[in-house]
């Protein structure tokens, strides 16, 4: 290290409320208008973003969102071969986690699997050992998955690359349900961790 | 007196400490400090290096390229975000390292993409990329690998 930190040079301009508005429009034009409302603008109104999904948990069961009524949950969708996003957002949510001493120990982020083909339940338990037990992993099979993601608003797409394999493009934000299982608010990609401690306080705390 | 003497000392050791086991990579007026990258599962093909690179001199250099012994193709990508979604692209021409300053590759930011990677990388082993500067030239830095659920460099 040198003496002095190095002025850290900000990362790419983000112009989300822009770009979240152009892309709601070509998305919900591209889906044939059958998405009327996306997300990012769904925030604090009473939009329908969720459930009802019923799918694989990585420990064998199922985990039926129907049953989650009454308590606050999180889902995330990501992939285990996902170099960056996932692992950061994955390690933010149990820093964020341990900065909450009253979090419930039943408090559970689903991470649902966007790479259904690579991602087994078995593979999905392994992966999510390395951030926190209240991360749980969900696999939808190939034919569950474009419902899931639909329901949550959620674009996923396979991008093939030179050694004949495959990365995931995705959405990747946190989406926070709180406990009559309506959409809450999302957590970004990009907040601080310490944003992530404070809308999952609120989340618990919401009535 | 003594006291504060020995306060400072004690602050100057205790500041001073991670700098004495962490390695510095030079070449010319560049510095790099603590490459470090996530473990990856079995099977995934591309991981994210990141260090902070400084620049003591007058001058701005650029950061032009990487390779790495580990993966066939390795590049300088920044993030952007695209209505929630997390998009990679190269850096354009280089990132630029600013006279007198600084850049950190670092999660949600600037990283080196390691793709095609030759072997999984596992916590605690450590491996090479070879840095390219448009004026420094090139510099090879060892790279510690964390857990993948690291959020820093590993012992920082």
């Amino acid at each position: 290290m040198s003496a002095e930190e190095p002025a850290p040079r900000l990362p790419p301009t983000r112009r989300r409320a822009l770009q979240a508005l152009a892309a709601a429009a070509a998305i919900a034009a591209g889906a044939g208008g059958s998405l009327h409302f996306l997300w990012p603008r769904a925030e604090g109104t009473n939009v329908k973003i969720g459930g009802p999904f019923r799918l694989k948990s990585q420990d064998g069961g199922t985990v039926d969102s129907a049953r989650l009524t009454g308590k606050p949950y999180a889902v995330f969708f990501g992939f285990t071969h996902c170099p960056e996003v996932c692992p950061t957002t994955l390690s933010d949510l149990a820093q964020a986690f341990a900065a909450i001493p009253d979090l419930p120990a039943d408090f559970r982020v689903y991470f649902i699997s966007v790479d259904p083909e690579r991602d087994t339940p078995e593979v999905l338990k392994e992966y999510t050992s390395n951030f926190d037990p209240r991360i749980v992993g969900l696999w939808a099979s190939p034919a569950e998955l474009p419902k899931v993601a639909k329901e949550f608003a959620v674009y996923y797409e396979k991008i093939p690359t030179s050694d004949g394999s495959y990365t995931m493009n995705h959405t990747a934000v946190v989406f926070l349900m709180d406990r009559h299982n309506k959409f809450r608010s999302v957590i970004n990609y990009d907040d601080p961790v310490d944003t992530y401690v404070r809308k999952l306080k609120e989340l618990i705390a919401a009535e | 007196m003594r006291s504060l003497q020995r306060l400072i000392l004690a602050v100057a050791l205790i500041v001073a400490a991670p700098a004495a086991f962490a390695e510095d990579f030079k070449v010319g007026d560049i510095t790099v400090s603590q490459p470090w990258s996530r473990a990856t599962p079995a099977g995934a093909e591309v991981a994210a290096g990141f260090m902070t690179i400084t620049n003591g001199g007058p001058a701005p250099d650029r950061l032009v390229a990487a390779s790495s012994d580990v993966a066939h193709m390795a590049q300088i990508h920044e993030m952007s975000m695209q209505n929630g979604v997390m998009e990679m692209k190269e850096v354009e021409g280089g990132l630029e390292i600013p006279a007198g300053g600084g850049v950190k590759l670092e999660p949600k930011s600037y990283h080196i993409m390691l793709m095609h990677l030759a072997h999984p990388l596992k916590e605690g082993d450590t491996f090479k990329i070879e840095l390219t500067f448009a004026k420094a030239g090139k510099v090879t830095v060892d790279v510690a690998v964390g857990g993948i659920g690291a959020s820093q460099a590993p012992g920082s």
